[in-house]
């Protein structure tokens, strides 16, 4: 299909192809907003304004995809948008860093896993993750994306990114086995008994 | 533990479920990306002089002037019209409130469409 390639799309067939492309992908951007800033309102933001870019270098990324997904392409736009959003946060003297981390809201997150405790833990775990790991888990089970798209999405070699979601998952299975460590051992350590409250 | 990995992952996987999107956002993008990309045009040849003398509908025929039909008026009107609210309360008066509103449009065409 040479002419595909050679003639540039009509207006109003980008426009089709965004609205397209924003329909299919509308969750995916709001998932992976959510799970990056931990509350809908900064969510819909970068929601809003990851489409908005989009937009502004549709042509160039319909072009330069080769046919691939753009999936992982979106998905960079909110990925950059969001690491901007906690440079903007961390410089407002009233937030901190901490305040403004990722998954980071438990009034927000709490309410997704309905009291479940190993989801909780496991949530508070991946807040824990750095980074790029955090990233990857979220990329690979929020959003059901493959290596290959994870990997275009952090600009990372499928290999390299394999070995990443495979030590984030390791690190994740440390951290929980920790957080719930104390709770499965509580009447084993050898405290003497006068100094135990009752219950 | 890799025994454990398998229950794991699908542990991690019920953690991290997909969010739907509120159901206002879903809404405004969809409506606004699906129906004015046809109709912003229109509605320039079109629009009432009645309608326009509530600053509430200036936002979408004053986008589409400025920067012409597509999905690109959708997203600015979308992008204006959350922030009528906090524009409102900014503004003491009506004109105060256009003269927001009209540069608001205007930022937000240079950001979405920046070559024009």
């Amino acid at each position: 299909m040479p002419d595909a390639q050679d003639t540039p799309p009509s207006k109003a067939e980008l426009d089709a192809r965004f609205t397209e492309l924003y329909r299919r992908h509308l969750r995916d951007v709001y998932s992976y907003s959510y799970y990056r800033v931990g509350n809908h309102y900064d969510a819909e933001d970068l929601t809003e304004q990851t489409f908005l870019q989009a937009y502004r270098h549709f042509e160039r990324a319909l072009r330069e995809s080769d046919g691939r997904p753009l999936r992982p392409w979106l998905i960079r736009i909110a990925h950059n948008l969001a690491a901007n959003f906690y440079r903007d946060r961390a410089r407002k003297p009233e937030s901190s860093i901490e305040d403004a981390g990722m998954i980071s809201a438990p009034h927000t997150t709490e309410a997704l896993v309905e009291g479940r405790e190993e989801l909780k833990t496991i949530l508070e775990g991946v807040a824990k993750l750095p980074d790029d790991r955090r990233e990857a888990l979220i990329m690979r089970f929020a959003l059901g994306m493959d290596n290959r798209e994870i990997a275009r999405a952090l600009d990372r070699t499928d290999g390299a990114t394999k070995v990443l979601l495979h030590r984030a998952i390791r690190q994740l299975e440390g951290i929980v086995a920790e957080q719930s460590a104390p709770a499965a051992v509580p009447a084993t350590p050898p405290v003497p008994s006068s100094h135990r409250e009752a219950g | 533990m890799s025994a454990g990995a398998p229950d794991f992952e699908a542990l991690l996987r019920e953690a991290l479920s997909p969010i739907d999107p509120p159901a206002d956002l879903a809404a405004r993008m969809e409506s606004a990306l699906v129906n004015l990309t046809e109709l912003a045009q229109e509605e320039l040849e079109s629009w009432e002089l009645s309608t326009m003398r509530d600053p509430r509908n200036w936002v979408r025929p004053a986008a589409a002037a400025m920067i012409g039909a597509g999905a690109g008026t959708a997203l600015v009107v979308l992008r204006v019209r959350g922030r009528h609210r906090a524009r409102k309360q900014q503004s003491s008066s009506l004109r105060e409130l256009a003269g927001r509103t009209i540069s608001d449009i205007a930022e937000e065409a240079r950001r979405v469409m920046p070559d024009r």
